[in-house]
Order: structure tokens, then C-alpha cells, then sequence
């Protein structure tokens, strides 16, 4: 792919190529006795390589068929986008310290209308710029860790926020905020929960459900929400913050082992299961809803845990699964599988001899649901009993993504199978809850 | 007073908006319909101006922004979804509505683009939850005829109509998001149309083609048109949501007025030595002095603690009240300002007062206290302090513009005719690309197909009308402008009935029973057919047809027969009309031996008005004089 040329190919991108035409140049196409002029634009990644488009004196783009007879012409180049922010304002250094880290997932951005591309803000000063709200919370420092769709991390990218998040806090800041792709930010919240463990200040992990690009997007309150939660939270938990619901009013505040992700696209994708909501932001207080919590400290005394086992596996049960998808991890060397099993925590009879198999070669085998709320009881069914002689172990009300995400922490932390499994059922970050109450849920609409 | 326009080098461009009579919403699968009644669903938003990679942001937008302004979204689940709540990415692009704006686009001579890109045009006033408009070009550079001159058609897209506003409260504004995402197609013209009525004429006929494509909707709020209008020493306005083809020519000539009236206050400023530096943001809270006032409205704010500030306009004494179009001054585009940015009531200026209560003293006070001479004009306004500060502001900046000439600005227009301030005019670079959306190719195989099934060209009709059908032009005009085009010649197909009385039944009579309150809208095409079937048969007459239209439109689908019954408008057997005629000549037998042919009128007149609509008049006529003759011969 041409960097000057975004998303051409083919035919289109080999035209293009032999004008030394880039996007934002002016071009002028003549076919079939009608003429276009307009600046080059990107093509879309769904395009085809027989058009080229451009953005004609309205502003509005087309897409111009490549044809043999048509003339093409390269009319001028189009000046360099120069940035000029608006001032940022004054900052405050007596406000408290928060440092944002960026991973992927653009929380502040401008449209460069020229071309259309979206190019995300990063320092501080942008940020500021673009958020001005912010300069009243906190003074920011801002560190770019990587810029990745949120489905493209792994474990090791985990381990590298831990040991960042880590640093920033020994150097003073008096919170952290993670700006995050939306899809497995349960995940990683889940991750740094465990990695970081004993912390003094909180960590907020953050992200958008609409593009920050668009007026409408949820990312600068979310943004400011996350800010204004690790300036000033009197507790030191890993959370997550996003819409409570889908009016911009409050910003829910997630415990990291608690969360999932449950829509595809509302901004009030990510709800709390199996526990009561931590605490939210409204009018820019924060009300803690939760019974206790791990108190901010002054100190700098975290404790860093951050080694995950890559080698486990979260397996969804459905009917008529083949158990040899558990022998086929047996042989590849994974140390820990956490079922996702149907109901209170059950798969077909038929997986038995291969659980079995599994444990017996040293395999961690845990159970949890597919239900998503409730906790699993293996007592109940026969084939719960059953299992649980066999050695799987049952997980209470825990979600399978942070069970996995625990697995492969508790297998970074020890060889010994006793000690592992000591670990995986003793409450560490809140993952389990002894207690399930109906929720309270969020009023869908408001007067006014 | 006559305005050559010509002169006044007044050019004007059309924007025509029509929604399409689509089965769907243009990106996702709700009914395109309104909702009456209160919403089931509410949401509140705030909406961030987006920074460009220049920085600019639009100012008013910005403006709004940073004064705290949400916009609380009124929907229901019947006619909204999740896409229209920005809650889930929009939907392919509407084909049907596609289809039918490249119809339009064919019949206006334009060039479909080879591949369509949707775009957001941004726009933060709220009426798009998302904060910017979906729109995209579908064809280029058409024209049109009108009256002999080619008007050139700049664009054809395709876009999403907007949230309907429903109400403001303080810094909560309401828009309701039924109508977001309704198809419009949007017809440009070029600033080629050089007087009021042939702006009128232009839109008549553009309105005339989507009408003939049988797939745009009918009625109050779907047809909306924005006019770009300049005259020479002027400005160019934007004026937007002008609903009614008749008021196109009047909202034209009021705006050229408008400017001239501006340019020559403008004039009078620079003559009075008036600069822009001399006008300045200089605002003075004079609460005090209105502490005992008699002014209702002035009261009234204080005592809620409000605060009463004013600000000096060096030499604009007299220009304040001057009326520039009826019932707008300067003063009103300056109150207007004031509403917009600074969120107030309005404002009072010394050109109207001793008024409303304020005396003569507390004016002289006034004047006083803002060292303002008597050439000199002082505006107040009395809110919250902040507000006060920003509307005064707007109203010094609005008076800086004054002696610079005629503002560029987007207006509104109002059902009058008149236009009101809106905002602002946007900067042009606020598109950017919709990239939900994947482009759309059009192929020329189905450019091929939708050429093939091309709707008649409204004037091809009009001609054809005449020639087929024998119907006069008049007839034939209004056919082709109303909704019944097609059911007329289904009519004259289907039943004997004569042409001209089909045409005037379906134009004249309809409407001039709808001016009667008479729902002839509620009639279903195939009630009207038998109607004139009933009619052509000899079942009914021609006279009673307005009131069996009436009776149906308030029975619903029932059929007309029953109409016909239930009304007694059934036609007498011919041998109890010969019966009735030889009775009244019987009766009056002396008036016809003596006046034999002469007596006819009267006679005829007596049968007609005691059997109008269930005797047929030409066959009461035939008759009558036949046994007139049989007497008096």
C-alpha cells in the first residue's frame, strides 16, 4: 500500500502512481464530455480499485469511474494541513497529577476536512485543547504505549500497562487513566486488577462507543469522567469508566473484574454483572455505591504481579461439542482451561473422560457460566456432582473472561498445581461476590 | 413600489428538499412516519464541536457548546430505532430511495456520479443526534425549462431529513427524532434566477418532476425549500424552510428590500461619521436606576435579582426604529442576536422609548449614565448577568455590521413571509466521509434499467392530457399539479364518463370542498371510480357528486351506492320524470298557453330545484320541451 495513497490498489492506485498524485492534490478528470475536479481523497478499504475519488467545490465526495478514454490530470498539489490549536488553558499545578496512557482506541481526535482523515490528539496540549475541561480537573502527563485495535492485545501487552501504570504511580501521579479500544477492555481490567495489587491511587481504564471523531461521541465524557475518578476517588480499585445509560448525564464506574462489555454499540455497553455498580459520577461528584473499598493512600507501596500464562484457554460448551477440542489443548501444553458451561455449570457426558484426562496430565479445569449472570452450583444436576469429582473446579459468580484472565494470572504467579488452585478460589480483586442482590437499575429516561 | 431587479444584480439559487414516499427510513428500517402524542422515550445529549485539523471550530456552534446547552431527544419506538438514537451505526444506504433520486436525476438531464460516498456534513444545533447530517451527492450538472430558459441543475443528492424541534427550556432544548432519517432528495439550482417569480416558477416545476416520479410525499412539512439570495451591494443570506411555493417570491422580495433598506442605514452611519471602532463592548449595569421603575417586565426581572445592563450605539439615534420590511427593524435583528447569544427575552432601545412604562426620567438617567448624546442610541437588557453581557455584545456586534452593510447570515423563514435571524453562516469546510457506510457503486446496466422505466416528463403529460383526453390546458395544468393525474386517466379508462368533468371533479371540486372542511383526501381511489361509474350508468347524477363525496369522506371505505341511497340521490326512473314534467305543466297550464316556448326557464327551473341530482338535466330539458310543444302547437 501507497502511505500517499491510502487504501488505492489495482488499477486506480497504478494511475495515481504514475501522476505523483497524492491525497489532497488537485485533479482533473475528463470522461464521456463531463468534467471532474476536485481533490484526491482516500479510498475506502471496501472500495474496488476502478474508481477514484475525489471532493468536488460542494465538499461532497464521488467516486469517478476509471474508464480507457478518460484524461487525468495532476492540477496542482494541495497544501499541507498546518495545525494551529487553540491556545491550551493555563494549567493548574495545584491540581492533583493523573497520567493518561494511550493504547489504541482514540479518545480525542480532529477531521482533517480536507481529506477526511482522523487524526487522533495525544499530548497533553492537544487534549487540553480539544477537552478544555480537562485543565480543571488534573494536571495531565500523557505517555502513547501503543496504538492497537483493543482486539490485537495479549497477555504480554498487559503485562507491559501493569509495569507502565506501575511507574507512573512510584513517580507520584496520584492516578492513572487507560485509554482503551472498546472490545476486551473488560479484559484488561480484569488483568491489571490482579497484576496490580496493594495500589494506592486509582486506575481507570477508558474508552468510546462512538468515534471521537463525531460530535455526538461519548469519549470526551467519558474522558472527563475517568479524569475527574482518578484525581480525586477516595478509593484505589482498578475501574472502568463509561455511560451509565445513553443520555450524557452520568458516567458509571466499573469494577474491573466485574465488567463486561454487553452491547455492540450503545454507549451504555458495559454494565456491571453479579454485583452491585461500584460508583458514579453525576454533576461531577462521585458517589460511591458499593459497601466497601480499598481506600486511596499517599504511599507509593503498590505490589506488581504482572506475569500472565499464555497458555489457557476459555471454552464456550455448546451442544454436541466434540471433546477432543479438550484433548487437542491437553496436547498443545495448556496448563489451564476455564469452561464456559450451560446453566449452574454443566457440560454433555460425552467431555467427561476428556476433563478427566485433562486434570489427571495436571490441567487447572475450572467451571463457570455461559448465563453470564447468576453464580454456577455444581450440586444440583447429577452431571454437576459429577463433575466436580472428577476435579473441575467451580467458580461461584465469577465472569468466564475474568476467570481466564485470573487462570493465567495465577499460573504466572506458581508451577504448584495446590497453590494455583488455592489461588483461583480465594477473592483477590473482588472477582467473586458472596451475595447476589436484584439490581438497581439505571432509570432508562429522565425528565426534565 | 416597483424594483428592478435586474438592476439590483439580485441572484438567487434554490435548494428544493422534498421527502420521498419510501416504504423505510433512509439508513435503517423504520417506519418514515411522525408520532403524535407524548414520547415513550426520552435521552439527553450534549453535542462537542469537532476540531477540524485547521482548528476551526463554527463559532456558534462552539458559542453553545461551552454555555452548557443539552438537547433532550423526544422519540417513540414505532417510528425510532437505535440508529436514529446514535446508539447503533446506521444501516445500508435506502436502495429504493436511491433508485428514486436517480430517477429524478435522470429526468432532470443530470449526470449520475459513477460511485456515491455518503458524507457527514456536520451541523451541532441538535437537529441530528449524531451531529451531522448524512448526505451524498447522486448526480451532477442537470438542467431544467423554464418558460424557454435552461435552468442549470448544480446537484442532486440524496440525504436524511433532520429532528423536528418541539420546544426550549432555558438551556434544554427538545427535538423530536421522528422525521431524522426520512429521505429528502435535494434539487440545487444554480444562482442563475434573476426575479421573485421566476424563483417560484423554478421551484413549481422541479416540484412538478419529483411529483411525476409517483414517489415523493404530499402534504404540509415535506416539502421544504432553502433559498440562497444576493443583490450586488448586499450579502449573500441563506434562507431556510420556506414550506410553501407561494411564499418563494414574497420571502425574495421582502430580503432584497431587507438589504436595501440595510445599505442605506449604512449609508446614513457612514454620512453621520459612524466607524465600527467607535462602537464598543462597553456594558453598564444599570439596575439601579430601574429599582422603582413602572416597567412590568423590568420589575419583574429585578426582583427575581436579575440584572438591567446596557451598552451605547454612537449615532444610531432614529436607526433602531427604522422599519426596514414590515414589522422588522433594526432593533428586531438586533433583539434577534441577542436571543440567540445571550439566551434573553429581547431588548428595549431609547429609539422606542419613554415606553412600556419606563419614564421619561429614568431614560434621561439612562442617557446619563452612558454618556450617550442625543444622536446616540442605548440598548438594555435585563437577565442574569452573564447573559446580559453576551446579548449586548451580540447587539454591538450586530450594530459594527450595520455600518459595514448587510451581514452574511442564515435565516429562517417565517409563515409570512418575513425571515428571522438563525445563525451564523457555517464555514464550508465542515464534510467530512460517512465510513460506516461503504461506497455504492452505479453501474451503467442499471442507470440502463431506471432510463428504461422513466416517469413522463410533467410538460410531455400536460400536452398529451390535451390532445388525448380534450380536456383544456387550464384542466390539464391542475391535473398535472395535483395528486390525481393518474386516477383521472384510470377513470376516463375504466368508465364512460366525460373527460372535462373527470379533470374538474378531481381539480376545481375537490378543492374547493376541501376549503369546505370536507376530508375528500380520506376517499380511496377506487370509491371515485365508482362514483363516476354510478354516474356514467345514469345511476346518480353528475349534481349530486359533491355530496356523495362529503357522505363518504365520513364513512369511511363504505361504498358509494350506499352513498347514493342513503342521500336519496338516486336517479328517477324516466317514466316517473315524464310524470313529474307532465304534473308541473298541468299545474301551471295558463303560464304555458300563454307563453308556450317562453314559460321553459321557468319551468325547468321549478323540476331542478325540487330533483337536483336525481334527475338528469339535459334529459329534463329533452322532455320538458317536448310536452311544452305538444300544448302550445
Amino acid at each position: 500500500m501507497n502511505e500517499k495513497l491510502p487504501g488505492y490498489k489495482g488499477e486506480a492506485l497504478r494511475i495515481l502512481e504514475s501522476l505523483g498524485a497524492e491525497t489532497g492534490d488537485f485533479i482533473y478528470i475528463e470522461k464521456e464530455g463531463k468534467v471532474y475536479e476536485g481533490t484526491l481523497m482516500p479510498r475506502s478499504e471496501l472500495g474496488d480499485d476502478k474508481h477514484i475519488v475525489i471532493k468536488i467545490k460542494s465538499g461532497y465526495n464521488i467516486g469517478v469511474r476509471i474508464t480507457s478514454d478518460m484524461k487525468i490530470e495532476k492540477k496542482g498539489s494541495g497544501a499541507k494541513p498546518s495545525f494551529t490549536p487553540p491556545p491550551p488553558p493555563k494549567q493548574r499545578p495545584d491540581l492533583p497529577r493523573v497520567t493518561i496512557i494511550s493504547t489504541g482506541g482514540t479518545i480525542a481526535s480532529r477531521v482533517d476536512y480536507r481529506t477526511g482523515a482522523v487524526r487522533p490528539a495525544i499530548s497533553a496540549s492537544d487534549l487540553y485543547s480539544i477537552v478544555p475541561e480537562l485543565s480543571d480537573i488534573a494536571l495531565i502527563d500523557t505517555e502513547i504505549l501503543f496504538s492497537a485495535f483493543s482486539e490485537d492485545l495479549t497477555p504480554k501487552h498487559w503485562t507491559k500497562i501493569a509495569e507502565r501504570v506501575a511507574e507512573h504511580i512510584k513517580r507520584g501521579a496520584h492516578g492513572v487513566v487507560i485509554t482503551h479500544g472498546t472490545d476486551t477492555m473488560g479484559y484488561t481490567a480484569a488483568a491489571l486488577s490482579f497484576a496490580l495489587q496493594n495500589l494506592p491511587v486509582p486506575v481507570v481504564l477508558v474508552g468510546a462507543q462512538r468515534s471521537e471523531d463525531r460530535p455526538s461521541s461519548d469519549a470526551a465524557e467519558n474522558l472527563i469522567g475517568a479524569v475527574q475518578c482518578a484525581a480525586n476517588a477516595p478509593f484505589a480499585e482498578v475501574v472502568v469508566a463509561m455511560h451509565q445509560t445513553i443520555s450524557d448525564e452520568a458516567i458509571a464506574i466499573h469494577r474491573g473484574t466485574k465488567v463486561r462489555k454487553l452491547h455492540t454499540s450503545r454507549r451504555d455497553a458495559f454494565k456491571t454483572v453479579n454485583a452491585e455498580l461500584f460508583a458514579r459520577i453525576l454533576d461531577k461528584k462521585i458517589i460511591i455505591l458499593a459497601d466497601d473499598f480499598n481506600p486511596r493512600r499517599n504511599d507509593r507501596n503498590l505490589i506488581l504481579k504482572p506475569r500472565f500464562e499464555e497458555k489457557v484457554a476459555l471454552i464456550k460448551f455448546y451442544p454436541g461439542m466434540n471433546p477432543k477440542i479438550i484433548d487437542w489443548h491437553v496436547e498443545e501444553g495448556y496448563r489451564g482451561i476455564i469452561l464456559e458451561g450451560t446453566g449452574l455449570g454443566h457440560v454433555r457426558r460425552k467431555c467427561f473422560s476428556s476433563i478427566r484426562k485433562a486434570i489427571e496430565n495436571g490441567v487447572i479445569v475450572a467451571m463457570t457460566s455461559q448465563c453470564i449472570w447468576g453464580r454456577v452450583n455444581m450440586n444440583v444436576y447429577a452431571n454437576g456432582r459429577d463433575l466436580l469429582s472428577i476435579g473441575v473446579i467451580p467458580l461461584g459468580d465469577m465472569l468466564a473472561e475474568t476467570a481466564m484472565v485470573k487462570l493465567m494470572w495465577v499460573l504466572g504467579q506458581t508451577e504448584n498445581l495446590e497453590e494455583a488452585r488455592d489461588l483461583l478460589t480465594k477473592n483477590i480483586a473482588h472477582e467473586f461476590s458472596s451475595r447476589t442482590v436484584e439490581p438497581v437499575k439505571p432509570p432508562e429516561t429522565i425528565s426534565v | 413600489m416597483k424594483i428592478d431587479y435586474e438592476k439590483l444584480g439580485l441572484k438567487v439559487g434554490l435548494e428544493c428538499h422534498q421527502q420521498l414516499d419510501t416504504k423505510e427510513k433512509l439508513f435503517c428500517s423504520c417506519k418514515p412516519e411522525l408520532f403524535k402524542g407524548e414520547p415513550k422515550i426520552t435521552f439527553l445529549r450534549r453535542l462537542r464541536p469537532t476540531q477540524s485539523e485547521l482548528g476551526q471550530i463554527d463559532p456558534a456552534a462552539y458559542f453553545e457548546f461551552k454555555k452548557g446547552v443539552k438537547i433532550l431527544y423526544e422519540a417513540d419506538p414505532q417510528t425510532s430505532c437505535l440508529v436514529e438514537m446514535d446508539e447503533e451505526p446506521p444501516h445500508d444506504l435506502n436502495r429504493e430511495a436511491l433508485d428514486i433520486t436517480l430517477t429524478a436525476a435522470l429526468m432532470m438531464n443530470a449526470k449520475p456520479v459513477d460511485e456515491v460516498h455518503v458524507m457527514r456534513k456536520v451541523v451541532i444545533d441538535g437537529s441530528n443526534t449524531t451531529g451531522f447530517q448524512r448526505t451524498c451527492v447522486v448526480a451532477l450538472g442537470g438542467e431544467i425549462q423554464v418558460d424557454g430558459k435552461k435552468i442549470p441543475i448544480e446537484h442532486i443528492s440524496l440525504e436524511e431529513d433532520a429532528a423536528r424541534k418541539t420546544g426550549e427550556e432555558g438551556f434544554i432544548i427538545r427535538y423530536r427524532i421522528d422525521r431524522l432519517c426520512i429521505p429528502l432528495i435535494e434539487v440545487a439550482t444554480a444562482p442563475v434566477i434573476h426575479s421573485p417569480k421566476e424563483a417560484e416558477k423554478v421551484a413549481l416545476t422541479i416540484g412538478r418532476i419529483l411529483r411525476a416520479t409517483g414517489k415523493v410525499k404530499r402534504g404540509l412539512g415535506t416539502i421544504r425549500q432553502d433559498l440562497n439570495i444576493s443583490i450586488r451591494e448586499g450579502a449573500l443570506i441563506e434562507v431556510k424552510g420556506v414550506q410553501e411555493l407561494e411564499l418563494i417570491s414574497k420571502v425574495i422580495e421582502l430580503e432584497v428590500q431587507r438589504q436595501l433598506a440595510l445599505i442605506q442605514i449604512s449609508e446614513e452611519l457612514k454620512a453621520r461619521g459612524v466607524t465600527e471602532n467607535q462602537i464598543r463592548d462597553k456594558i453598564i449595569d444599570v439596575t439601579p436606576i430601574f429599582k422603582d421603575t413602572k416597567c412590568r417586565v423590568l420589575r419583574r426581572a429585578i426582583k427575581k435579582k436579575k440584572h438591567v445592563m446596557a451598552i451605547k450605539l454612537p449615532g444610531f439615534s432614529g436607526l433602531l426604529g427604522r422599519e426596514l420590511i414590515p414589522g422588522l427593524r433594526l432593533g428586531t435583528e438586533m433583539a434577534d442576536r441577542a436571543r440567540f447569544w445571550g439566551r434573553v427575552g429581547g431588548i428595549l432601545h431609547t429609539d422606542e422609548l419613554p415606553k412600556y412604562g419606563v419614564s421619561k426620567e429614568e431614560m434621561d438617567r439612562l442617557m446619563e449614565i452612558l454618556e450617550a448624546e442625543p444622536q446616540d442610541a442605548v440598548v438594555i437588557v435585563a437577565d442574569a448577568k452573564e447573559n446580559c453581557i453576551d446579548a449586548l455584545r451580540a447587539v454591538a456586534e450586530r450594530a459594527r455590521e450595520a455600518v459595514k452593510g448587510v451581514p452574511e447570515e442564515t435565516r429562517a423563514a417565517n409563515p409570512d413571509g418575513t425571515t428571522r435571524y438563525m445563525r451564523p453562516r457555517p464555514g464550508a469546510a465542515r464534510m467530512y466521509p460517512e465510513t460506516d457506510i461503504p461506497p455504492i457503486p452505479i453501474t451503467d446496466e442499471h442507470i440502463r434499467r431506471l432510463r428504461k422505466a422513466l416517469p413522463e416528463l410533467p410538460e410531455h403529460r400536460i400536452r398529451r392530457l390535451i390532445k388525448e383526453y380534450g380536456i383544456n390546458k387550464k384542466l390539464a395544468l391542475q391535473l398535472q399539479d395535483s395528486e390525481y393525474g393518474d386516477l383521472f386517466e384510470k377513470i376516463v379508462e375504466e368508465t364512460a364518463a366525460s373527460p372535462t368533468l373527470v379533470a374538474a371533479t378531481l381539480t376545481e371540486t375537490f378543492k374547493s370542498l376541501k376549503r369546505e372542511g370536507i376530508k375528500v383526501e380520506k376517499l380511496r381511489d377506487n370509491q371515485i371510480i365508482k362514483i363516476f361509474k354510478l354516474i356514467s350508468t345514469g345511476k346518480t347524477s353528475k349534481e349530486a357528486l359533491p355530496e356523495i363525496v362529503k357522505w363518504l369522506s365520513e364513512h369511511e371505505s363504505a361504498n358509494p351506492m350506499d352513498a347514493v341511497e342513503a342521500l336519496g340521490l338516486s336517479m328517477l326512473p324516466k317514466d316517473e320524470v315524464q310524470r313529474i314534467i307532465r304534473e308541473i305543466i298541468s299545474r301551471n297550464r295558463e303560464l304555458v298557453v300563454e307563453k308556450g316556448e317562453r314559460a321553459f326557464g321557468f319551468l325547468m327551473g321549478l323540476i331542478m330545484k325540487k330533483y337536483r341530482g336525481k334527475v338528469n338535466a339535459e334529459e329534463v330539458s329533452k322532455m320538458l320541451r317536448e310536452e311544452i310543444s305538444k300544448i302550445s302547437s
